[in-house]
């Protein structure tokens, strides 16, 4: 029974941009991707991430970067989780140029969804984030 | 040179690129200018003034978009139009945390009157019209606006712009609010009673449904929530004390132009036919000014690709012409490399250059509402009437009578949000299913991975420079100043009849920042949590 | 601390019972993942329980049952308890995913430092019924009070959640029709205490005299709990002002010393315990009939089979042979 337990995505915007319509479809194709998808929305902080990531036991940290602030805010949600003794990967998805993915591997972020991804890459690279921890 | 706003290349009369003579319209029922307005809220229309070439700018510090907006000025554009930094657009000062990482980065980063000062250096405001894209802060940076400019010698009287503060909007699709609803349409009728007494040529709302239609709402949605707001605002400012006639004409509207033309065109010209329609009927506007639907518009971002961007070039250009043949007042063409960052400086320019190719060189601007009497137009606009209508009549159910009341119902039950979320998620399963193209996307996409132009990049430096900026206008204030102004404010704020204006207006002169003011008020309105509705 | 991953279930058990939440929330997982773990982490906690007050709190979609968990829950924070929350969201039939939405309305309350875990319903028939007690359990073990189960009370599974808790909340709200829906979806019948929410709406008073009558007549009836130890309490609130909440708190503490008194909150969890075993054994049965069905009707296949027959006949052919004769 236990590898039919679904992934449990945790789903997050930092910072204070407020465009989700990116962060719901994600949702509803994670959901159809058969993930359970504990949706947090707009305007959280690495701290209540965190907390939910805790008590929710969370597969994985996604969160959707717009505003050009990826290479800021993307390793300061790997290192927190970090921190926090929480070995969880973020997958990182929105508008992130192609000379940036490099920099954010370098930095831990374990997936990059660039714009007008299709569901099934984003079902892959989640999955492929968790199956790179060995959960 | 040739201003770009001028017909001087017509010559004596209007004539094709072949050299024959056109009419300035075609077809009968109501014309141009005629109520109620379908085909144009002007007989002339292009032909006696072109469209405002409005190109919408901003990032770094305020010196960094000054530059900017002097470029496109000399480049021919007519009109400008700030962007805001994600800070500045949420209330919050540079320094505040949730500014780490964001300062500059989404637009211009503005805490005091200062930065308005150093964003509009030498530009002549008594001239140029200033567009001002936020909302949520919109009365607070409007004070600073005209504080700069009085400082600067010209009168508020003679300031000629657009305020956007649409804030119902922001509850349905942009999520850009701080105050919970209430409050916040006080806010935004505050301004049009200060405008309307002491500021002619300003437009104090921008009713907006470019942002609504970018969350992936349908056309017809975009077009039926941002005329219902546009009614809401109508009805907010009546009950506050103001005739129709006396702020109607001022109201502006914001239109986003997508891909699928026809259904662009009718979408715009439905506009101006309900607008004339239930201002007239329902409102009992009598000013024909207020019965006239202006707009902006705004080519649709979300259709920007990452893929062969220089495609996008092709996608703004057919957008840009829905836009002109749907009659609109102003008009900003975004620029190719934006599906990845702000606009670089050459692609802003090839984005204007754009407007400028279809005025000057395609002969549409000779001739009003050109696909007037269409079988197709017409059906397409018989069509969102309809569909929009619908809406109105759930809002008026919903409010019991008032579009302002339905639409807070809407806002409070998640209706809105949940219509849009669900035409996203349709669109994009469309996509993933091939049924939809998108070239460079799903079809064509041979030229993916050909070498990238480079981005324009917002370093960590602008925020470094904005936080010295911002602690050396602190440093240099009268703090008691502030903080009698701050009271001032609070206390005026609680009281529901009081207008805001002149108390703002006193804050910012004493240099108090965005945050500040911000934050004092959100002790007397509250801070406003959304109820999800995914 | 060490990571979860690397610890077993007594050093989980030792851990959560500390207070670390890390420790709980991955015992709940364990739990939720059913099988070997499960039982085991069962065999660590079932000694430790009975301190927590457990409450189901159960409504339709609309009614603002997050809203008002998270307001009470906040209170009961402030007052130096320490709630849990399971909010329970059902799973895509089709496609198994879930979006846990609970949690996002309930961020006051997380800020608050209550405790909150969503669950998916999972799709699987009374999974639900399966894991929550089981979690419950966890919870309870670690030291949370009360522990708070809070589902969408539509369909039956979510019913009995609901009624095998020490004191049921059910919410209702005026201009749905909602004391009508509760009492089909069978919630009257399970219900301890009732929430009218959303009191400030015009029609909330009709809504309250609804369910009183509803209440009088099933007194007639002889429905209701056959455990109940007083008519249902309705409470009025307006959970985003605040309005009420207290009242709620009250209600709900008050029902739990009205069953000590009455020496009802042994025979309640007795019931609950045979709640559970009852879900277990049907899951069991139900796992292992499967099997036994596969192969009877592979016969059907294999030439046992009559097709001027009426399909009704054949099974009924078959169940007896089963029924009588499990080796055939």
């Amino acid at each position: 029974m236990a590898d039919e337990t679904p992934v449990r995505v945790v789903l997050a915007k930092l910072g204070l941009d407020g465009h989700d319509r990116g962060l719901k479809v994600v949702a509803r194709m994670l959901r159809d991707g058969g993930m359970e998808v504990v949706y947090l929305g707009l305007r959280q902080t690495t701290a209540s991430i965190i907390d939910a990531v805790e008590q929710e036991d969370a597969d994985v940290v996604g969160i959707s970067m717009l505003n050009a602030g990826h290479l800021t805010l993307g390793p300061l949600m790997v290192d927190a989780l970090a921190d926090a003794g929480l070995d969880v990967p973020v997958v990182i998805g929105g508008i992130v140029p192609d000379e940036d993915r490099p920099i954010l591997a370098a930095a831990g972020v374990a997936g990059v969804l660039g714009p007008g991804s299709p569901a099934a890459d984003v079902v892959a690279c989640v999955q492929a984030a968790v199956a790179g921890r060995g959960h | 040179m040739v201003n770009s706003d001028s017909r001087t290349d017509s010559g004596p009369g209007f004539r094709t690129l072949s050299g024959i003579p056109v009419d300035g319209v075609y077809g009968d029922g109501p014309l141009p200018g005629e109520f109620p307005y379908t085909r144009g809220v002007h007989a002339e229309m292009y032909r006696s003034r072109l469209w405002t070439m409005r190109m919408f700018a901003g990032f770094g510090t305020a010196g960094d978009t000054n530059a900017r907006f002097h470029d496109l000025l000399r480049a021919g554009g007519t009109g400008v139009s700030t962007a805001f930094d994600m800070p500045t657009l949420m209330g919050r000062d540079s320094d505040h945390s949730w500014a780490l990482g964001e300062v500059g980065r989404a637009g211009v980063a503005v805490d005091t009157v200062e930065d308005m000062v150093d964003l509009f250096a030498g530009i002549d405001l008594g001239t140029i019209s200033t567009s001002m894209t936020i909302n949520g802060p919109a009365p607070i940076l409007l004070a600073m606006y005209v504080a700069m400019a009085e400082e600067g010698g010209v009168e508020r009287s003679l300031l000629s712009g657009t305020l956007q503060n649409d804030i119902l909007k922001e509850y349905q699709a942009q999520k850009e609010y701080v105050f919970p609803p209430r409050p916040s349409v006080r806010l935004v009728t505050d301004v049009i009673r200060f405008t309307t007494a002491e500021m002619p040529r300003w437009n104090p709302v921008s009713i907006s449904g470019y942002h609504i239609r970018e969350a992936g709402s349908t056309a017809a949605h975009e077009l039926a929530f941002t005329l219902a707001n546009g009614f809401a605002y109508v009805e907010a400012a009546m009950a506050a004390g103001l005739d129709v006639d006396d702020f109607a004409p001022r109201l502006s509207f914001f239109f986003n132009s997508h891909n699928d033309f026809f259904e662009e065109v009718g979408k715009f010209r439905a506009a101006r036919r309900i607008w004339a329609n239930w201002m007239r009927d329902r409102y009992g506007a009598t000013d024909e000014r207020s019965l006239k639907l202006r707009f902006h518009t705004q080519t649709a971002g979300v259709s920007l690709t990452a893929q062969q961007p220089e495609v996008n070039i092709a996608r703004v250009a057919l957008q840009a012409l829905a836009g002109v043949m749907g009659g609109t007042q102003s008009l900003h063409t975004d620029s190719h490399d934006e599906a990845l960052a702000l606009p670089s400086e050459g692609a802003a320019r090839i984005a204007l250059r754009t407007q400028q190719v279809i005025a000057h060189e395609t002969g549409v601007a000779n001739v009003a509402d050109p696909l007037g009497g269409s079988h197709y137009v017409e059906w397409m606009t018989d069509e969102m009437e309809r569909r929009a209508t619908d809406v109105f009549t759930h809002l008026d159910d919903l409010g019991g009578g008032s579009i302002l009341e339905g639409v807070y119902a809407g806002i409070e039950s998640g209706w809105f949000a949940g219509e849009i979320a669900d035409a996203a998620y349709r669109y994009e399963r469309e996509i993933n299913a091939g049924e939809r193209i998108v070239v460079g996307v799903n079809a064509f996409t041979e030229g993916n991975d050909a070498e990238r132009a480079r981005l324009l990049r917002i370093g960590q430096e602008t925020e470094d420079l904005q936080l010295k900026r911002l602690a050396t206008v602190k440093q240099a204030r009268d703090d008691r100043a502030v903080a009698d102004s701050l009271r001032r404010v609070v206390a005026d704020a609680g009281n529901p009849t009081t207008n805001l204006m002149p108390a703002l207006m006193e804050a910012v002169t004493v240099r108090t920042t965005v945050g500040e003011i911000v934050e004092a008020l959100e002790g007397v309105f509250g801070t406003y949590v959304e109820q999800a509705v995914i | 601390m060490a990571p979860v991953a690397d610890r077993n279930i007594a050093e989980l058990v030792a851990a959560a019972r500390g207070g670390e939440l890390r420790a709980t929330a991955r015992l709940l997982t364990f739990v939720e993942r059913g099988g070997d773990l499960a039982e085991q982490v069962a065999e660590a906690t079932h000694r430790h329980v009975g301190n927590a007050h457990v409450v189901g709190l159960t409504g339709p979609p609309g009614s603002g049952k997050s809203t008002l968990t998270a307001a009470w829950t906040i209170l009961l924070a402030e007052n130096g308890r320490r709630p849990a929350v399971l909010a329970v969201d059902p799973s895509s039939p089709l496609t198994g995913g879930a979006i846990l939405g609970d949690r996002v309305r309930m961020a006051g309350a997380t800020a608050a430092g209550v405790f909150i875990r969503s669950v998916a319903t999972r799709g699987h028939a009374g999974g639900l019924a399966l894991a929550v007690p089981g979690m419950v359990r966890v919870l309870d073990m670690a030291g949370f009070d009360p522990v708070i189960v809070e589902t969408v009370g539509v369909g039956q599974v979510e019913v009995d959640v609901t009624a095998a808790t020490d004191t049921a909340v059910v919410v209702v709200t005026p201009g749905m029709g909602d004391a009508v829906q509760a009492n089909k979806a069978g919630l009257l019948e399970v219900a301890d205490l009732f929430a009218v929410n959303k009191f400030d709406r015009p029609d909330a008073a009709d809504v309250r005299r609804d369910l009183e009558l509803m209440l009088d007549l099933s007194k007639l009836t002889g429905h209701g709990r056959s455990d109940a130890v007083a008519r249902p309490t309705i409470v009025s609130t307006v959970a985003t002002t605040g309005r009420g909440v207290s009242e709620l708190a009250d209600a709900v503490d008050t029902h739990l010393e009205a069953l000590l008194a009455a020496g009802l909150l042994e025979a309640r969890r007795e019931g609950r315990r045979r709640a559970e075993v009852r879900s277990h054994l049907e899951h069991l049965v139900l796992a292992a009939s499967a099997a036994v069905v596969e192969a009877a009707f592979g016969d059907v296949v294999d030439g046992a089979e009559n097709p001027d027959e009426p399909p009704g006949v054949t099974a009924r052919r078959l169940a007896e042979r089963l029924l009588t004769d499990p080796d055939s």
